[in-house]
């Protein structure tokens, strides 16, 4: 079946191929001199009215690219300096779109225009320096206001103030899965290395340092709402990049040194979901899946999961096979929920120790190592898990 | 340079003339040969060779992200069962086919087929030379360039597969075989690959900048230099200039993966065990290979620019605008081009206050590109357009450089960085400004100079086909993926089904996938074009285009030494096109100036 419809694609290719090359040679007028290769005044007319026409497509598929795809670019940020950033996007993006609807305009306009006629002459004009100092300094103006604003956002955002509030969480990252790690109650994260990891202690954290003693990890992060998160980030493999795309948020995680990045999450995952633009995304989503699966039941396998809205941890860096399917799932939840989702959590210390009393208690062979396995089993399966 | 090395020059060249009375084998001719234009004609040909693997590539994985984890013939075919069983592209397979495609098309057929074809074939012949200034180190530039063609794609059949960490190749990933299949043998056929291309690159380099120095013609100053002589001259130093970063690059690399050094690696737990690695750290490979690897942009951009410059000015029978404002702009390219290299790094975790300033250094550089697409356009206005394929491709490129190149300014700013990094934005912005402008060079390139090259002409109506339908494709292809960049797609991933978040891109990418395809299919039509007019063609007349440029005054049948007899001397420069006061819109750079002819340029 599909060797049948390759041969008919290339069968219907070459046939348009045939007929494009005999569309062209009718445009030939004057055949004797069609074929010595150079172009007549009969092609630079064609191709004249064809640069015209170029012209009239880039607009037009720009337009129709802007209407079916406008809604598809990241919409409201969710971070307190997710709005300067685009801000800044904004005011680039109507320079760059005037500067590419003028400039395109002229090449191919002036391509129409001045095609060569037999008789015609060409202007001799091989230099004029107020033109050159014109086109010089305006864009030398312009790029100098939008590298200020772009530098003065970007020491805002990379910037971390040391004195400042905020909550620390490390990203660990490693071939291909996230996890989170929270500083605890005294907010200052345990000092770790590859070299510590050993069972459940994946991230390899010292567990004889004073400050570890609280930490805790977790597959899935959940921030609080109006407070600044200070990620700090590292690997245990190979490079990879935490990407939360919602937030404007970026950074490599990178064996060997532990890099940062913080912001301050604006709405809760709730909020977000209620936003009547993500909505409707969300809406047209599921009405896509919805299609898809009906696709797949159709073929005998299991439909698609209806989508909700959730913001996402991505893998943005080349990290091995599976980095196609590198994700965490990010909650934001208000402050209150927060404290009592991190409440309910099991210190890093403590998973190691009911770990480790886990086959102690099964030596013992006696009673009670039945009723506490089960539960522990299922806590370390917890943090295996995703 | 004094006037006594043109005078050596020119002695020089008059010894040449005796020199070559010796009978050519079919081994000295066309295989081992030291004539420059036999080994611009060998350049394009492997380098034609390799673009068709590079972009058949491209096709292959562009299938896989719009139909993703369907089963397909041709990758059968193609990719075998281990690496397609069933049909069904796997997993590590796209991430080989995504590394190779970039690095071929950015090495192996941007730089070694487009800078080592036209190089070549132009230097000697615009200055007015007889041949580089050393004819055997050219041809072991062009052997060493095809032997590392051969090790590259020898690295697609080792058993574990090609290299597939991406054509940045960051370690750890590329250098530990345990992290992806891939970082085995297939790496280290690359980097051994890589490194006999630098060595060819070096060997070219060099010779280019030596023969342009010392060997042009009586009265061919350097402000009389056509501008692809100072595009390809430029090019050569700035080659010379960081392509040496990249080999140590690649060599402390080697170190780490068969020597057990720690140059780029420290703290690693994999597959259940802790390396010895410490010390290291992957983004000061990152600095070495961007060093190399910003300026490789240009490396690929300017010699098209060039090219484009020549092109544009002949067809549209007009001096190109703005000649020394074009050569300053080329120069501040090429100098901003190795102090911008950090603008890749704004989130590898470099110091902040870096990201600044290359932020800052990053966007001067659309200064001197600004000026060199008004001075294009400036130079079509009031013209007389020729509208030969070679001039379509020019205008093309031009068109395209003003869009890729505009996206810049967003993915220059590190602030903006920060969210299209690494997504579809990016790949969109690089593919159009560099992939598609430089390919529309080459084209440029070789519909102008092939009837110097194979002494006949292409067939013009295919190449008005080839031009229209890879115009439209390419914004076809390369458009809709700002819009997927903007959602927030980060590329190099093989299926994006496991974000529902992205199933309405979907549509866009069997879009983008569409137009790629047929993209492809057309450039057969270049192919054939290109290889039925080598014997086929029509025979050409010594200058079809009416060009000013050294060249065209050489005889159709190539000799030693390119002109019998004296070698021409230039009294202009090579843009009186439609100088009043002649009978003809062009002047050749060989007439001397009438009596009481003013020079109209400054």
């Amino acid at each position: 079946m599909t060797s049948l419809l390759v041969i008919i694609v290339l069968f219907l290719l070459s046939v348009a191929l045939w007929q494009l090359t005999k569309i062209f040679d009718l445009t030939q007028i004057n055949a004797a001199s069609n074929d010595s290769g150079i172009a007549d005044d009969n092609d630079n007319n064609v191709h004249g009215y064809l640069m015209f026409g170029f012209l009239a497509f880039i607009y037009i598929f720009t337009i129709y690219g802007l209407i079916k795809w406008g809604s598809l670019p990241l919409h409201t940020p969710a971070s307190a300096h997710g709005g300067m950033v685009d801000n800044l996007m904004n005011i680039t993006w109507v320079l760059i779109f005037i500067v590419q609807t003028v400039t395109q305009a002229l090449l191919y306009y002036f391509a129409f225009k001045y095609r060569g006629k037999k008789d015609q002459k060409a202007l001799y004009f091989a230099d004029n320096n107020k033109l050159e100092v014109i086109w010089s300094v305006i864009p030398a103006v312009v790029l100098a206001g939008l590298i200020l604003y772009g530098l003065y956002a970007w020491s805002n955002i990379m910037f971390i103030d040391k004195d400042e509030d905020t909550i620390e969480i490390e990203l660990y990252a490693q071939q291909f899965k996230w996890t989170a790690r929270y500083a605890g109650d005294d907010n200052v994260l345990g000092k770790a290395n590859v070299r510590y990891i050993e069972g459940v202690n994946t991230l390899g954290v010292d567990l004889a340092d004073p400050n570890a003693q609280d930490d805790v990890a977790t597959t899935e992060l959940h921030i609080p709402k109006g407070k600044k998160i200070h990620f700090k980030m590292r690997s245990q493999d190979v490079l990879h990049s935490a990407y939360m795309p919602h937030f404007r948020a970026q950074m490599n995680c990178v064996p060997g040194m532990v890099t940062e990045f913080s912001f301050t999450p604006i709405y809760t995952t709730t909020e977000m979901r209620d936003m009547p633009f993500m909505q409707e995304k969300v809406a047209n989503i599921n009405a896509i899946r919805t299609k898809k699966s009906a696709e797949l039941q159709a073929n005998g396998q299991p439909a698609l999961d209806p989508y909700t809205f959730d913001y996402l941890l991505l893998c943005n860096k080349i990290c091995g096979s599976s980095h196609y399917n590198m994700q965490m799932k990010i909650v934001v939840d208000t402050p209150e929920e927060y404290k009592k989702w991190l409440k309910e959590k099991t210190t890093i210390v403590n998973e190691v120790k009911t770990a480790n009393a886990a086959p102690a208690a099964e030596e013992a062979g006696s009673k009670p190592a039945d009723t506490a396995k089960p539960a522990e089993a299922k806590m370390i399966a917890a943090v295996v898990k995703k | 340079m004094s006037a006594e090395a043109l005078d050596h020059a020119h002695d020089h060249a008059h010894d040449h003339d005796h020199e070559h009375h010796h009978k050519d084998t079919f081994i000295t001719k066309y295989i081992f040969s030291i004539d420059h234009k036999m080994i611009a004609r060998q350049y394009l040909i492997t380098g034609i060779f390799m673009g068709i693997i590079g972009v058949g590539m491209s096709m292959l994985f562009r299938m896989q992200l719009a139909w993703p984890e369907e089963s397909f013939k041709v990758f059968n075919f193609f990719l075998g069962d281990k690496f397609a069983p069933n049909g069904v592209m796997t997993n590590d397979m796209y991430l080989a086919l995504v590394t190779i495609h970039g690095t071929i098309m950015v090495f192996f057929v941007l730089t070694a087929a487009l800078s080592g074809t036209f190089s070549n074939l132009l230097i000697p012949l615009q200055i007015g030379a007889r041949d580089m200034a050393s004819g055997f180190l050219n041809m072991v530039s062009y052997w060493l360039f095809f032997t590392s063609s051969v090790v590259m794609v020898c690295s697609l059949f080792v058993e574990s597969g090609p290299a597939s960490a991406g054509w940045t190749i960051y370690p750890p990933l590329s250098a530990l075989p345990q992290a992806i299949g891939g970082s085995g043998a297939g790496m280290t056929l690359w980097l051994v690959s890589m490194a006999i291309f630098i060595a060819s690159s070096l060997l070219g380099s060099l010779n280019y900048i030596v023969t342009v120095l010392n060997l042009r013609t009586k009265g061919m100053s350097f402000t009389r230099l056509p501008l692809t002589i100072w595009a390809f001259f430029i090019t050569a130093v700035i080659g010379v200039i960081s392509f040496p970063v990249l080999l140590s690059a690649a060599l402390l690399l080697i170190m780490d993966r068969s020597f057990g050094t720690s140059f780029f690696l420290s703290d690693i737990y994999i597959a259940g065990e802790v390396l010895h690695y410490q010390g290291g750290s992957p983004v000061l490979f990152e600095h070495l290979f961007w060093f190399l690897g910003h300026p490789e942009v240009y490396i690929v951009l300017l010699p098209a620019l060039g090219i484009t410059s020549e092109v544009i000015a002949t067809n549209a029978r007009k001096p190109i605008f703005g000649y020394r404002a074009m050569i300053m702009s080329i120069i501040a390219i090429a100098f901003l081009s190795t102090i911008v290299w950090g603008h890749h790094m704004f989130l590898s975790g470099m110091n902040p206050f870096l990201g600044s300033v290359f932020t800052f250094t990053t966007l001067l550089i659309a200064i001197p590109s600004a000026v060199k697409a008004f001075n294009y356009i400036t130079t079509i206005w009031k013209g007389n357009l020729q509208m030969n394929p070679a001039m379509l491709f020019s205008i093309g490129l031009v068109s395209t450089f003003i869009t890729g190149g505009l996206t810049g300014i967003i993915l220059g700013d590190s602030t903006l960085d920060i969210n299209v990094h690494d997504t579809y934005f990016v790949v969109a912005h690089f593919h159009l400004v560099m992939g598609i402008s430089a390919l529309y060079g080459m084209f440029a390139g070789i519909y102008h100079w092939f009837p110097k090259m194979f002494k006949r002409m292409l067939n013009k109506n295919l190449g008005y086909i080839h031009f229209w339908v890879t115009a439209v494709c390419a914004y076809g292809v390369f458009f809709p993926m700002h819009f997927i960049g903007l959602a927030g797609l980060p590329r190099r991933y093989y299926t994006n089904t496991n974000f529902p978040l992205f199933d309405d891109l979907q549509n866009v990418n069997v879009l983008i996938t569409t137009f790629a395809l047929v993209g492809g299919v057309f450039q057969l039509v270049f192919l054939f074009n290109f290889f039925y007019s080598i014997f086929y063609g029509k025979k050409t007349v010594q200058n079809p285009w009416k060009s000013n440029t050294l060249e065209w005054t050489a005889p159709i049948e190539h000799i030693h030494g390119n002109w019998p007899g004296e070698i021409p001397h230039v009294y202009r420069w090579a843009y009186d096109y439609s100088k009043p006061g002649h009978d003809d819109d062009f002047v050749p750079q060989n007439v001397p100036m009438k009596p009481g002819e003013e020079q109209l340029h400054h």
